[in-house]
């Protein structure tokens, strides 16, 4: 390790308090180059089953909230503190969160798939409610007094009714901490007092005032720049080969860092080695061509293989039969990327007997997993620390250029800081999977009778850990000329849906790594996003087909008294005015025409219900505007509710941009929109009102929101369109092609 | 290499750069600026915004031999001492963050904006802020947050 370890003693102590590790070296213009040091290692457990792995009190009444899950931008600092402060009965703003570090915080896998809150928050809950109890307990053995007549609350342990008995849970507390493991089945106080209430983000103020440090703004002492060059196939699976470099085509004050296909260029000062990146000249060999065709589906289709059942019930064959009844549709939804604004950067300081890695990674411990490999380093001489970059919305470049960034550091024997280029993040950062879907159904006396589903996807997981190693880092890929490993992960997420039908079969055909054509790893909710927009695009034309309103229509096959809820709840918020779509209206009608389409999802079949309404204008001159959007949103007990509103919102506007903006190009070379003039997102002026109806159910586990609400958008989007003018639109991004 | 200087939030500041270097460069290796961002280094994305002659201007395509004729104003020259500018303190009131790597660039050409139109309609807030990406889906939030920093500068 580069710093020292300090006992858990000297630490309470607030002696090894080096809770912010930057050294702030001011010059006249007061913010100057911020240095980092990581925080002093302490002598702790790092066991989730420890209660010490999880808190420390320090000896002035902090509270220390070691945290493996990490602030992506979402809130989430806050809302843990929330819950750790109630169930731990202290003031909030005694709380602090570490988070992220491989030296300090347990392993709680990746922070993903809005589990923060669900799970990260109901373990963190149980440690402090832990604590607490075991505070309770000493507390009744030094008073001698039964702890059913003990108070605690605001750090403190007072006897009801006597206002001279207190103790501090410092004073009850040793170096030797709580020693106890953790009872999951601990319970907080039913008396919330931070839970449920809109406490205010701790991280904005300094990002507003512009004294915040994203991984982005740190420096190092004594470090380089360094930036990637990359081979000319941008984005693909199959790495190609380096036939020669010119290392004349560069200063002599550059360093240049080759192994295997992975080639890096290093300088003093970060504007040199962005142009060595750019004058580097690099002949290529082995390159493979993708496809000559318009979509991945033709190639996804001859490499897949038969469809995995994920849900079944009946005899869907027969129940559909071969008559003429029974419908059929097909949806396409393309290959997008990860919205980051900051492209992202990571800082390396890899030495003889240790190496220090900060990333914006989503799982420390996985990325450590992947770099000790890479490095050919045994992982505990390896540190990963969470910094907070640019928002990633899942499995962004954020591991990859850490891997980048050791690498480079390991060969120069320099700390390192690389940053993405923009077109490095566009073309080279893993892409949410090209989905297709196809559905068969039969509608018989005004229900579905029978529904069959079945998808083409590759795996929407390709993040470090899992002993996949180095090979789950493009770095890894170029060096040794491989592709990450398969796990069949996502794709069938939301394929089943929450609807009661006699006879159904959901399935998906697995595209592996190889054949997935572009790198392809988590985006926000997986396949759910794409699955649902199939589904519920589906039941609105089985509900056209039965000349049904749709949201009656979906309340017919819906049992599930809280999904019920979030559909009236949208309609009633919406105006929703029952009837077929689309609307009946003259030809000569005024353009633009408007119209309203639903759509409903509980995510993964399993958390939070959602339902959406969207309004659009469709117009020749104009294409597919929407124009408001209503959500209901369930996801049980709600932690904080300015904070839900702000990840639904998130989530609409994303979704908004995803339905009818993004998807990634590319030809036989890879990937070809490689910034934001060719893969443009939603911007202000096309921007929808938002109006939100949060049902809370403080009596439910909190599930997570940090992506359900994007699940319902596209089809509500796509039902609307159809409302308007009676064309369905089954390709994503919706494209209005003329009324013709 | 070559001297330039700077005139800076109101600070004067000499700098010994290559004279194309992009002024973002400058003002975040150099002067230890970082709250305005790289974001795409093509001017799409408005993560570098600073203000120059009143105009929002993306840093990262401006090189610092055009900057040193005119003063450049960065986020961390709106506050007054500790005192944050009404703007910056309608975004913490409207809570018009998410991840706020886009913030910067959103503070400054609403900045720009209040200074020419103190009141500005909701239309044209969104017009002001059309080159300024957010990735996270805040514009909501950030649109409400000007309209509301508008209202209190001209009350």
């Amino acid at each position: 390790m580069n710093t020292p370890t300090l006992s858990r003693r000297h630490f309470l102590q607030g002696a090894g308090a080096l809770l912010v590790g930057f050294n702030f070296a001011g010059g006249p213009l007061a913010l100057a180059a911020r240095t980092v040091e990581p925080r002093a290692a302490i002598d702790k457990p790092l066991g989730t089953g420890q209660v010490d792995a999880w808190l420390a009190v320090t000896d002035d009444g902090r509270v220390i909230v070691y945290n493996g899950k990490v602030e992506l931008g979402t809130g989430v600092e806050t809302a843990l503190r929330q819950i750790v402060a109630d169930a731990l009965a202290v003031h909030f703003d005694t709380t602090e969160i570490v988070q992220g570090d491989t030296a300090l915080t347990p392993d709680q896998g990746y922070t993903a798939g809005s589990k923060t809150i669900q799970q990260g928050g109901a373990r963190l809950r149980a440690a402090a409610a832990t604590a607490r109890g075991l505070l309770l307990a000493k507390a009744a053995d030094r008073l001698d007094v039964a702890s059913s007549r003990l108070v605690a609350a605001d750090g403190e342990i007072r006897v009801d009714g006597d206002k001279s008995r207190v103790l501090r849970y410092a004073d009850l507390i040793d170096e030797a901490g709580f020693d106890a493991p953790v009872d999951s089945g601990a319970e907080a106080p039913a008396a919330r007092r931070f839970v449920g209430r809109s406490v205010p983000r701790v991280d904005i103020p300094d990002k507003v005032a512009g004294r915040f440090d994203y991984l982005q703004d740190l420096r190092l002492p004594d470090m380089w720049h360094a930036r990637v060059v990359r081979p000319p196939t941008t984005g693909t699976v199959r790495t190609p080969a380096v036939a020669s470099i010119d290392r004349d085509s560069v200063g002599k004050n550059v360093e240049i860092v080759q192994r295997g296909a992975f080639v890096a260029v290093a300088a003093a000062t970060e504007w040199a080695a962005m142009q060595a990146a750019d004058d580097l000249s690099v002949q290529w060999a082995d390159l493979k061509p993708m496809p000559d065709a318009d979509t991945p589906f033709a190639a996804f289709d001859a490499a897949a293989g038969t469809g995995r059942v994920s849900a079944e019930a009946g005899d869907v064959e027969a129940a559909l039969g071969d008559g003429d009844d029974v419908l059929s549709a097909e949806y396409d939804w393309p290959f997008q990327i990860h919205d980051s604004i900051g492209p992202s950067c990571a800082l390396a300081d890899v030495r003889e007997d240790s190496a220090t890695i900060w990333s914006a990674t989503q799982g420390v411990y996985p990325l450590r997993s992947a770099l000790a490999d890479l490095l050919d380093r045994d992982e505990r001489a390896v540190r990963v620390i969470y910094v907070e970059g640019s928002g990633c919305y899942g499995h962004n470049g954020a591991d990859d250029v850490a891997a980048d960034a050791a690498l480079v550091s390991q060969a120069i024997g320099r700390p390192v800081r690389l940053q993405w280029s923009r077109a490095d993040e566009h073309g080279w950062a893993p892409k949410g999977p090209a989905m297709r879907m196809r559905l068969r159904a039969r509608v018989q006396d005004g229900r579905v009778a029978a529904w069959a589903f079945e998808n083409l996807t590759p795996s929407h997981l390709t993040r470090p850990g899992g002993g996949a190693g180095a090979r789950n880092v493009l770095a890894g890929n170029l060096v040794h000329g491989t592709h990450a490993s398969d796990r069949y992960v996502g794709g069938d997420r939301n394929a089943p849906v929450d609807y009661r039908f006699d006879a159904y079969r959901v399935s998906t055909r697995w595209v592996d790594v190889a054949d997935a054509l572009l790198r392809c790893s988590a985006l926000r909710t997986l396949g759910a996003i794409q699955n649902s927009f199939a589904n519920e695009s589906f039941i609105d034309e089985l509900a056209a087909a039965a000349e049904r309103d749709p949201v009656a229509f979906r309340l017919d096959h819906l049992d599930d008294p809280r999904a019920r809820a979030v559909i009236e709840t949208v309609a009633d918020r919406a105006g929703w005015q029952a009837r077929v779509s689309p609307q009946r209206r003259e030809d000569s009608a005024p353009t633009p025409r408007t119209g309203r389409g639903m759509a409903f999802a509980r995510y993964e079949n399993e958390f939070a219900y959602v339902a959406a309404v969207a309004e659009v204008e469709v117009s020749d001159s104009d294409g597919i505007r929407v124009r408001r959007v209503v959500v209901a949103h369930d996801c049980g007990l709600i932690v904080n509710p300015d904070g839900l509103e702000n990840q639904i919102e998130g989530n609409v506007m994303q979704a908004v941009g995803r339905t009818l903006k993004e998807a990634v190009t590319w030809d036989r070379t890879g990937v070809t929109s490689l910034d934001w003039a060719a893969y443009p997102i939603l911007t202000f002026p096309e921007m929808p009102e938002v109006e939100i109806a949060l049902i809370d159910r403080p009596d439910q586990p909190a599930t997570g929101a940090g992506e359900p609400a994007s699940v319902p958008i596209p089809a509500a989007i796509a039902n609307a369109v159809f409302d308007a003018t009676g064309q369905r639109l089954r390709a994503v991004p919706l494209r209005w092609h003329g009324s013709a | 290499m070559a001297q330039f200087t700077l005139r800076v939030n109101d600070e004067t500041r000499e700098v010994d750069v290559a004279p194309e270097t992009p002024l973002l460069y400058v003002l975040r290796n150099e002067l230890g600026l970082t709250a305005t961002r790289y974001g795409c280094g093509k001017a799409q994305c408005g993560a570098c915004m600073v203000v120059m002659d009143g105009e929002a201007t993306p840093s990262c395509v401006v090189p610092v031999v055009a900057a040193a004729e005119q003063p450049v104003l960065t986020l961390e020259g709106l506050a007054d001492g500790d005192r944050l500018d009404p703007l910056q303190q309608a975004f913490i009131d409207g809570q018009a963050v998410q991840c706020g790597f886009c913030i910067t660039g959103m503070i400054m050409s609403a900045h720009a904006l209040l200074e020419r139109t103190p009141r500005p309609s909701r239309a044209e807030i969104k017009q002001a802020l059309a080159s300024n990406l957010c990735g996270c889906g805040t514009h909501r939030r950030i649109v409400r947050a000007v309209e509301r920093a508008a209202e209190r500068l001209s009350a």
